[in-house]
């Protein structure tokens, strides 16, 4: 099926292993190389290329008129990203940390997402907001959340989270050329992850979960860098004798739905891990979906891993406990298998 | 469509063109009133679902600046949005089937009274949101300059959005990059049932001031001024010049919507009486133009029902309009 050939990059001849920023950067310059309709606007975008190094060289290729360094002004580029986008341009707006999605959440909310619907799809709103999520980088409760339950939640956005350069780069192609708006969360502690890349040309649809590695005991269901999480669980419990499977799911709006059915259908066992709250979080949209869908074939119950329903501590040893680690999701995959 | 006599010019060396010009802005804004007096009967006959926010006696802003607008130029409007809409070409037939929610609506039935957009002539939505599309008008004067067009955008909004941030970092960038962009406060004097005096600290104006905006402040009734400097802001615009702010004081004659019938409370019908029977921006052109011999109380009166009936038939039209089919209600939620 097309959904499972989607992360062969290995099979590639000319593939070389790239970092995960590396990838949202050359996305980033293909795209406005093809189309001179996209531009970047944010907070140091430009000469700084962010704080994570993400869009550094981009500036000196396109210059300042297409990678703008605007004011410390969320909800207002994100506003200007959405009236150049109904207006002929594709804006990719950077939001330099996901927890500053809640200065934005009315230009995102209440007008990206309903314009094409409330205009009775005469309007469109071809815009990209970029954002981060992810915690352990130390930086305490108002950098290190993830929020995109929050955006997945409206119906008219689409929400992409990668766990892998190769996605992050399709993905990030795919959005760009997209005509509703997407909100693309980047694991900020993932950017120097690497992966391999092919040299040419690709792009991955948006709504198309993937199978990184298959199994037969258990599926783990991963979003982002929860998805490396999964891998790693996977891998110690298969020395335990447990065949893990990991399904990406990539993109949480649209959710594909049927792919993360159909695994555990296969395996009898499912634990949903996220990175966001686990309370009214993704972990339970996704959990409930498979526990719909896969209901007669299910051995255990639906379990859901997010992260710890506080603020994000900034104490190293506080902040370790919040967000799911291979140990813990190995665990519960153990005691669901009677293992 | 009627038009005065040359002979009845008291200055036939003004071009005729010109003066044809002040009847038309007349007629806009006699359709805009009777429009909204046809909502208000829909509203109060149960004919119409929900509600809607009037725009009658501010008619002189909507229309003194949209006749300085191109086509092809942007407005955004507001909550109390039918007058922008009218006045930057919409069809009003398409335009109640929008408030009745029926399949010929602009926007299909979804967007009801307060999201009517019309893409054909520019009017890039109205905003139920105070304030929300300041980033929105903002975007497409950066769309417009970065395309390498000479289009210009307008953003329509009340004293209340003087009380939203989004507003303030808007005019922040459009200030910065020199962005086509006008920003006409519609000062109608209320937020919802509050007097803007009691919400605004400061003069409104020091506000775009701050942003080393152009600024001018005007009496938002009277059409010939804002027609005069709605063309110079919107000229400099497109010249390259920068963004301006038009700040214009004019007076809501009705509720804040349709339901909002007992004002007492907040304001005192007296002066709702000096606004209107004073300070009727429609009644204040029909004036000029009798004094200026531009036209006749004959004239004006078959003006006046013309658009009546022009007002019937389209009601009429969207009254006997079908509905949207009940399997539109998940279309369009993605492009």
């Amino acid at each position: 099926m097309a959904r499972r050939i989607q992360h062969s990059p290995a099979a590639e001849p000319t593939t070389r292993e790239i970092t995960f920023g590396q990838a949202i950067n050359e996305a980033l310059a293909e795209e406005m190389r093809r189309d001179p309709r996209v531009f970047i606007i944010g907070e140091d975008v430009a000469e700084a290329g962010t704080p994570f190094k993400v869009l550094s060289g981009l500036v000196k290729e396109f210059g300042p008129a297409r990678v703008i360094d605007s004011p410390i002004s969320e909800a207002g580029i994100a506003g200007i990203g959405v009236g150049a986008a109904m207006t002929g341009m594709r804006p990719v707006v950077d939001i330099m940390f996901g927890d500053f999605l809640t200065l934005t959440m009315d230009q995102l909310v209440n007008q990206a997402a309903k314009i094409h619907y409330m205009s009775g799809g005469k309007l469109k709103v071809p815009l990209v907001l970029r954002t981060t999520l992810g915690a352990t980088r130390r930086s305490a409760a108002q950098h290190s959340q993830s929020l995109h339950a929050w955006v997945s939640h409206i119906p008219g956005l689409k929400v992409a989270v990668p766990a892998t350069p190769y996605d992050a780069k399709g993905l990030l192609k795919s959005a760009i050329r997209d005509d509703n708006p997407v909100v693309f969360f980047e694991d900020k502690m993932m950017y120097q992850l690497k992966g391999p890349v092919p040299q040419e040309e690709y792009t991955i649809p948006l709504g198309l979960a993937d199978v990184k590695r298959i199994g037969k005991d258990i599926s783990l269901v991963a979003t982002s860098s929860m998805v490396q999480v999964a891998l790693a669980a996977a891998e110690s419990l298969a020395a335990s004798g447990i065949s893990a499977e990991v399904v990406d799911v990539r993109t949480t709006a649209p959710l594909d739905k049927q792919t993360l059915i159909e695994s555990a259908k296969k395996t009898s066992r499912a634990i949903v891990v996220d990175e966001g709250y686990e309370g009214y979080g993704v972990t339970a949209e996704i959990a409930s979906v498979i526990a719909d869908g896969a209901f007669y074939y299910l051995d255990a119950p639906v379990k859901r891993m997010g992260a710890l329903d506080v603020p994000v501590p900034f104490s190293p040893v506080l902040e370790d406990q919040t967000v799911p680690i291979p140990e813990k999701v190995a665990e519960m995959a153990r005691t669901l298998c009677n293992k | 469509m009627a038009k005065p006599k040359t002979t009845r010019l008291r200055n036939a060396s003004h071009a005729q063109v010109h003066d044809e010009r002040w009847l038309q802005f007349y007629r806009q804004m006699l359709k805009i009133r009777l429009f909204e007096e046809e909502v208000n009967q829909l509203y109060l006959g149960a004919k119409m679902p929900g509600l809607a926010h009037l725009y009658i006696g501010e008619e002189a802003v909507a229309v003194g600046v949209c006749e300085a607008l191109r086509r092809d130029d942007y407005i955004t409007s507001t909550h109390r949005g039918h007058g922008h809409c009218i006045a930057k070409g919409a069809s009003i037939d398409r335009m109640f089937a929008e408030l009745l929610g029926k399949a010929a609506g602009y926007c299909r039935g979804k967007g009801g009274s307060m999201h009517i957009a019309d893409q054909d002539t520019g009017n890039l939505g109205a905003n139920a949101i105070v304030g929300g599309s300041a980033g929105i008008a903002t975007g497409a004067a950066m769309s417009a300059k970065m395309r390498g067009t000479d289009q210009v955008a307008v953003c329509f909004f009340g004293d209340g959005a003087l009380g939203q941030g989004l507003l303030y970092e808007a005019m922040n960038m459009a200030s910065l990059w020199k962005l086509p962009v006008v920003y006409v406060c519609e000062n109608n004097q209320y937020n919802e049932y509050t007097h803007y005096s009691e919400t605004t600290a400061g003069e409104v104006t020091a506000r775009a001031k701050a942003f080393a905006m152009h600024i001018d402040s005007i009496d938002g009734q009277d059409v010939k001024t804002v027609h005069a400097t709605a063309l110079k802001l919107i000229g400099r615009a497109r010249r390259g010049e920068g963004p301006a702010f038009l700040h214009c004081q004019t007076y809501r004659f009705h509720g804040h919507h349709v339901g909002d019938i007992d004002r007492a409370y907040y304001r005192t019908k007296k002066e709702e009486e000096e606004w209107k029977t004073r300070r009727d921006p429609v009644k204040m052109l029909a004036d000029w133009l009798q004094k200026n011999q531009l036209a006749d109380s004959k004239l004006l009166s078959r003006i006046e029902s013309e658009i009546t009936k022009e007002i019937k038939d389209a009601a009429d039209f969207a009254l006997n309009a079908p509905y949207p089919p009940a399997e539109e209600v998940n279309q369009h939620v993605y492009a």
